[in-house]
């Protein structure tokens, strides 16, 4: 029962995490800098826990607070100058590539290269420390990610049907065109970044928790930003649930290969989700899900089409 | 301030200079494909891991001699790059930008990942004991003055290249103008497939270079990467003479920031000013 659970709690995980990276890149802002705010995230809270014994409720708002000020340092200058595109996502390449590198050369406090473990508040007999977000049921933590991911799924659908987004979309095609129709641009992009950035923060504080184990590598850095681009990328960037449709794909492919074949080819996942990578983005751009929602639409219209004559 | 002249801080200073010449040469050939094609290979990187295989496969399995191994490896990383365009940029490039850069991510991961199946996560040297060249107190590994050398040979090349040469004279055309070039008789699509084959040869070489100081595993890329990008926004993408200025830069704060610090404090000081440096000058720190 623990293995099911654990998968279901990983890809609705995953799911949200891409979800608030989506609020971003639909609209025309590859960020590969999300890495950063999932480290932040995870990070601030467990040394805050580690050295100061400082709940991770109240770790998780100096996170927060941490992330929003980061967030509005790269993104402010980003959208004021107007680094666009190709210069956009190597900038935030940068960033994310620095929270990494800052971990890893703190090692006398992070731990380095070889993570950090929270320290244990479950003791005998114990099976929830509230204050210290730990649980010892996977029932607790499903319900836990599975709000998250709601309640991420209804930011995207409320900056979906907000002005913000038609704004931000008008941007994304023409932003010069846009600021002239008096879109104030540095201001709307700003606006969903910060919201994207905390999103991703939470994810990270989540996964610390759920994990009780960090690693620079597996939380920030260019590996896992890159890994959530491409994962929305193979879900669907432009539908809802296309991010948690590519967090599933990604999980469930990597652990059914990991069923059939044992632990004989480490990688054969990672091998077949990059070429499957390289297939979508040339032959279906709109992803798993918005290929199949775009299929599923032309054949019912053509349907009515026929109902009709 | 007579502490801060010692000899170790003019040690650190001249081995940045010997860095700044490697990477000049790693930066090369993205910073070419994107001037020519107006494409960012985020796999790059992944290139020249795949060359180095093939320096340590010929050379310590084959027992090829190693300058034959490198010649053999500039060249299978050369029809790499060859084939990455044909197969993979060519469809996107109609494409939104953006896509252009995505799609190369992919191969980012299928490359890495085909390594780690074909050859596994061991680290892999090349067994060769190059000698340090003492100079006083400084000692300066004879890798990086190899190194340092042929980055510089390269860049030369490649610039007499793309000034005395035809098809040079046609890859330059065509950067400047797309539109216009087709018309005069240069044919894009050629030209495109000769410039990768060259951004490959270019990051074969890279890898010939970073094969004799450093390990390679299959995650070899993600350390060298973003470095390489980084130079060359730095520098101003498809700007050559900007991002070969901006390497130097780059290995500068990263050998004196190592000196002064621990070795990751100089990457984190030099990514920091890659952003500062961006907001200051967003088209590149050489741009006209």
């Amino acid at each position: 029962m623990n293995y099911p659970l654990h998968l279901a709690i990983l890809v609705l995980l995953w799911g949200y995490i891409y979800t608030s990276w989506s609020l971003m890149g639909r609209l025309g802002m590859v960020s590969f800098g999300h890495g950063a705010f999932m480290g932040i995230g995870a990070y601030a809270v467990v040394m805050l826990w580690n050295h100061f014994g400082l709940s991770p409720w109240i770790g998780a708002l100096v996170a927060l607070a941490a992330t929003a000020v980061v967030a509005v340092l790269i993104g402010y200058p980003c959208f004021r100058f107007r680094i666009v595109g190709h210069y956009f996502a190597l900038v935030t390449l940068a960033l994310s590539e620095v929270v990494r590198l800052l971990i890893t050369a703190l090692r006398d406090q992070t731990g380095g290269s070889l993570g950090a473990t929270p320290k244990g508040a479950l003791t005998e007999g114990t099976t929830v420390a509230i204050g210290a977000m730990q649980f010892e049921s996977k029932l607790v933590w499903l319900g836990i990610v599975a709000a998250a991911w709601l309640a991420g799924l209804w930011v995207w659908r409320a900056v979906d049907r907000s002005m913000g987004r038609l704004a931000l979309q008008a941007i994304s095609e023409e932003e010069e065109a846009a600021a002239s129709i008096g879109i104030h641009v540095t201001k709307a992009k700003l606006r969903i970044t910060i919201v994207s950035a905390l999103m991703t923060c939470v994810g990270g504080i989540l996964y610390a928790q759920y994990q009780l184990y960090v690693n620079p590598d597996t939380v920030s850095g260019i590996a896992i930003s890159l890994q959530m681009v491409f994962g929305v990328i193979a879900g669907g960037m432009f539908v809802m649930l296309g991010p948690t449709v590519g967090a599933a794909f990604t999980l469930l492919l990597a652990e059914g290969l990991r069923l059939a074949f044992g632990n004989r080819y480490p990688a054969l996942d990672i091998t077949i989700y990059g070429a499957m990578l390289v297939l979508f983005i040339i032959h279906m751009p709109n992803g798993i899900l918005g290929a199949a929602l775009e299929r599923f639409r032309r054949r019912r219209e053509r349907s009515l089409l026929k109902a009709a004559a | 301030m007579t502490e801060l002249l010692d000899i170790y801080l003019l040690e650190a200073v001249l081995n940045g200079l010997l860095l700044g010449g490697l990477f000049a040469l790693l930066s090369l050939g993205l910073n070419l494909i994107f001037g020519v094609i107006d494409v960012v290979w985020i796999c790059y990187a992944e290139l020249m891991m795949c060359g180095m295989y093939a320096v340590y496969y010929l050379y310590v399995q084959f027992h090829w001699p190693l300058a034959l191994a490198m010649l053999a490896a500039i060249g299978i990383v050369a029809l790499l790059g060859f084939l990455l365009h044909q197969f993979v940029i060519r469809p996107v490039l109609a494409a939104e930008p953006i896509n252009q850069l995505l799609v190369t991510g992919g191969v980012l991961f299928f490359l890495q990942a085909a390594a780690t199946l074909a050859f596994g996560i061991d680290f892999r040297n090349l067994g060769l004991a190059l000698p340090a060249l003492r100079v006083g107190d400084m000692s300066f590994s004879a890798a990086r003055l190899i190194a340092f050398g042929v980055a510089l040979l390269g860049v030369l090349g490649l610039f007499l290249f793309l000034n005395r040469t035809y098809v040079g004279t046609a890859i330059r055309a065509i950067s400047q103008d797309r539109a216009v070039m087709p018309l005069m008789g240069v044919s894009g699509p050629r030209i495109f497939a000769i410039t990768s084959a060259l951004g490959g040869a270019l990051a074969g070489l890279g890898a010939c270079l970073l094969v004799l100081q450093y390990d390679v595993h299959p995650a070899i890329g993600l350390s060298f990467g973003p470095i390489v990008f980084l130079i060359c926004v730095l520098g101003g993408l498809g700007n050559l003479l900007g991002g070969f200025a901006a390497a130097f830069v780059f290995a500068q704060f990263i050998s004196i920031g190592g000196y002064f610090f621990a070795i990751e404090w100089g990457y984190v000081i030099a990514f920091a000013f890659f952003i500062a440096a961006m907001f200051w000058r967003p088209r590149g720190l050489f741009s006209r």
